[in-house]
C-alpha cells in the first residue's frame, strides 16, 4: 500500500516535471500549437512525439507482465469503439482548449505555480465535470 | 536552454512518468480521469489519486521556478477563462480523457478510440483559434 502511494507520488513529480521544463504550463504556447493559420509554434508536438515515443515502447513491454509490479490488476479502459459520446465530449474539451489553452495537467500545475489565469479556469473546469456527471451520465 | 530540447526531454518525463505509473500500479496517467475519480471512487481507489496529483503540482510548481515560467498576472478574460474551464472539465468527463490519457497513454498503447479523440479535439481547437484569432471582428 505505502509503496504503491509512493510510485503514484513519484510518477506524478515526474509528470509534473516533464509539464513544467516543456514549457506546456504556457497557455500561449499551446495556442501557439493550435495556431495552424497564423503564428504556428511546433513546441507541443515536440513534447507529444518525446512521450509517446517512450509509452509506445515502453507500454509493449510493461503490458507483457502479468500483473502490475506492486499487485492488483492492469485497469486499462475496456472499450475501444468510436461513439459519438467520445467524439461529443473530445469536440467540447478541444473548443474549451482552444478558447484558453489549458488542459487539465498543466493548468492543475500552473494552479500550484501560482498562475491567475490558472486559478479562475481550474474551479469552472471542475463545475463542468460534476455537471457533465449530472447531465450527461453514460 | 534551446525550447525543442526542453520540449522533447519534457515529453520524455511525461512518457516515463505514465510508464512508471502503468508498471508499478496498473494505472492509466491521464490527469482529467484521475481527477474525475477522486470524488466518484470508492475509499482504496483515491489515495493514490491524491498522492499523483500532490507529486505533479508540487513538482511542477518548483520546477516552473527554474524553467521559462508563464506570467502570473491575469492575461486572459475572466469570463472566457471561466467558459473555457467549464467545457475542458465537461468535455473531458464525456470524452473520458484529455491530453495525456488519450493523447501520451492511449496513443502509446495504439488505441483507436485515442486516436480518434486526439484527433477530435485537436481539430476543434485549432478551429476554435481560428475563428477567436482570425475571423474579422475576432477579439486578439
Amino acid at each position: 500500500m505505502r509503496s504503491a502511494l509512493l510510485a503514484a507520488l513519484g510518477s506524478g513529480a515526474l509528470f509534473g516535471a516533464g509539464l513544467a521544463i516543456s514549457g506546456m504550463t504556457n497557455r500561449f504556447v499551446v495556442l501557439g500549437f493550435l495556431d495552424v493559420f497564423g503564428a504556428f509554434d511546433p513546441t507541443l508536438v515536440f513534447v507529444m512525439a518525446g512521450a509517446v515515443a517512450v509509452t509506445a515502447i515502453a507500454f509493449r513491454f510493461v503490458l507483457r507482465m502479468p500483473a502490475p509490479a506492486l499487485g492488483g490488476a492492469f485497469r486499462l479502459p475496456s472499450r475501444d469503439v468510436v461513439d459519438p459520446r467520445l467524439l461529443a465530449g473530445a469536440a467540447i474539451f478541444g473548443i474549451g482548449w482552444g478558447l484558453a489553452g489549458f488542459c487539465p495537467g498543466p493548468v492543475l500545475v500552473g494552479t500550484a505555480a501560482g498562475l491567475h489565469d490558472a486559478w479562475i479556469f481550474v474551479p469552472a473546469m471542475l463545475v463542468g465535470s460534476f455537471c457533465a456527471d449530472r447531465i450527461a451520465a453514460p | 536552454m534551446n525550447t525543442v530540447i526542453n520540449a522533447v526531454l519534457g515529453g520524455i518525463l511525461i512518457g516515463l512518468a505514465a510508464t512508471l505509473l502503468l508498471w508499478s500500479i496498473g494505472r492509466i496517467a491521464g490527469i482529467s480521469g484521475i481527477v474525475n475519480g477522486i470524488a466518484g471512487s470508492p475509499r482504496g481507489d483515491r489515495a493514490w489519486r491524491v498522492a499523483f496529483l500532490a507529486g505533479m503540482m508540487i513538482v511542477g510548481a518548483v520546477v516552473l521556478q527554474f524553467a521559462p515560467a508563464p506570467p502570473r498576472i491575469q492575461t486572459g478574460a475572466t469570463p472566457l477563462l471561466l467558459t473555457a474551464g467549464f467545457l475542458v472539465g465537461f468535455g473531458t468527463r464525456v470524452g473520458n480523457g484529455c491530453t495525456s490519457g488519450h493523447g501520451v497513454c492511449g496513443l502509446g498503447r495504439l488505441s483507436w478510440r485515442s486516436a480518434a479523440a486526439v484527433a477530435t479535439f485537436m481539430a476543434a481547437g485549432m478551429a476554435t483559434v481560428y475563428v477567436m484569432r482570425h475571423l474579422p471582428g475576432s477579439a486578439s
